[in-house]
């Protein structure tokens, strides 16, 4: 399988602060990639280089095998708070975006425009949280591009604007099978639409794969209170949290867990996600990945 | 035709929740032999998730001998479930379920434990089935 992104030793620094560090990845195409981490964990630094928007410090990254184009036709790219003009109507957004790319998909622009509801004569400005997304969103896909990028569409939305924005999303993918990278911090919605997963804390690469495959292999366990460490070859602990008598540990192990003394359980993505991001709250700084459904 | 949903908090996978929707209609009589299934652009607009889920819980009722693509037209039942024989079977199943319980009450179990044992013995056994088939 060809991939979409791939990255090898990414760094970017503002001074002496990093944005991102040695940040290495592999994203296959055709996948709905999740890219998940606390405020700060360099998610929005990420995708505007993977849009040639921004260069890195060092390191390199390949983006549909070649460099990253700033305005390249195969990349759609919608920003945090997903910008329009506000002083454009709608109609001037789609016949701005059919002067700007070569492959404007002008139908499927309107279409969508016509199935959403808005009048093409609204000024943006005046259009609701809900509706500008969708309007950035077409103007996206419009280009028909072969990767999507999307930073943090839904943050800003109330729950009936995100499943309307995300139920679009996932028609077209279905339709055009695009790879699309979305950045979001609320995983219950990460969890319905993504496939593959990337975590970042603290500027670096926590974990990354296939939902399915990340699901497979972590286990929440518990028993009596255990040394980490003697729990054997081949297994990650991820997480670990202890009382005077009982641990319970998250563990990554592709081999099953068979082990009478513990409790075995599955874990769901969020609190996979959370296991992973738990080391970066306790030390505090870090905002912690909002609970919402 | 049915329409999906999802139960986020189930900690079902969303992929296995629509196996279920499609085998429960099954059984209700709401989806019959040569019903069209929604296709997969349906589902995932209205329900919001990845078209991989759906194609794998598509995939599952086809390996299962439930459903059939045809290929430019859609997703098809090749079957009628809950026949006579099914329910016939409920019978006495459950009057062996019944003796086990009685016998579980009898060395002394409570209602969480059984529950516990049961559903604890119904993963590791669907487990290993799953496994055998993989």
């Amino acid at each position: 399988m060809t991939s979409a992104v791939v990255t090898e030793g990414l760094t970017k620094r503002y001074g002496r602060r990093p944005a991102l560090s040695d940040c290495t990845l592999d994203i296959p195409a055709g996948h709905v990639v999740g890219l998940v981490g606390p405020n700060g964990a360099g998610k929005s630094t990420l995708l505007q280089i993977v849009c040639g928007l921004l260069r890195p410090t060092a390191g390199r990254v390949t983006v549909l095998g070649g460099d990253p184009v700033s305005g390249s036709p195969r990349v759609g790219f919608v920003a945090q708070d997903t910008p329009v003009y506000a002083g454009f109507t709608v109609a001037d957004h789609l016949r701005l975006g059919a002067h700007l790319n070569p492959a404007w998909d002008d139908a499927l622009a309107r279409e969508r425009v016509d199935r959403l509801g808005l009048d093409p004569a609204q000024k943006a400005g005046k259009l609701s949280g809900g509706q500008r997304a969708q309007l950035a969103l077409t103007v996206a896909i419009a280009k028909r591009p072969d990767l999507l990028l999307l930073d943090e569409p839904v943050a800003a939305l109330d729950p009936l604007a995100r499943r309307e924005f995300l139920q679009g999303l996932m028609e077209y993918v279905a339709e055009s099978g695009t790879s699309v990278v979305m950045s979001s911090h609320l995983v219950a919605d990460l969890e319905r639409v993504c496939d593959y997963l990337v975590v970042l804390v603290r500027s670096r690469v926590r974990v990354t794969g296939e939902v399915e495959e990340l699901l497979a292999t972590h286990h929440r366990i518990t028993g009596a209170r255990l040394d980490p460490a003697t729990l054997g070859g081949g297994r990650q602990v991820v997480h670990a949290r202890h009382t005077d008598v009982q641990s319970t540990l998250v563990v990554r192990s592709s081999a099953p867990i068979d082990d009478p003394a513990f409790t075995v359980d599955g874990i769901d993505l969020e609190d996979l996600v959370l296991a992973y991001m738990s080391e970066a709250a306790e030390g505090g700084r870090d905002r912690v990945l909002e609970k919402q459904r | 035709m049915i329409e999906f949903h999802l139960d986020a908090r189930s900690g079902v996978a969303p992929y296995m929740q629509l196996i279920q929707q499609v085998r429960h209609a099954m059984r209700l009589g709401l989806l019959k032999e040569g019903d069209k299934l929604p296709t997969v652009k349906d589902v995932v607009a209205r329900v919001a998730i990845n078209p991989n889920t759906v194609l794998k819980a598509y995939r599952e009722l086809e390996y299962e001998g439930l459903v059939q693509p045809r290929p430019g037209l859609g997703t098809f039942v090749t079957r009628t479930l809950g026949g006579e024989a099914e329910v016939a079977a409920h019978e006495p199943l459950r009057r062996d379920l019944e003796g086990w319980l009685a016998k579980a009450r009898d060395a002394g179990l409570g209602d969480e434990s059984i529950e516990a044992l049961f559903a604890n013995t119904f993963r590791r056994f669907s487990a290993a089935r799953a496994g055998r088939r993989g």
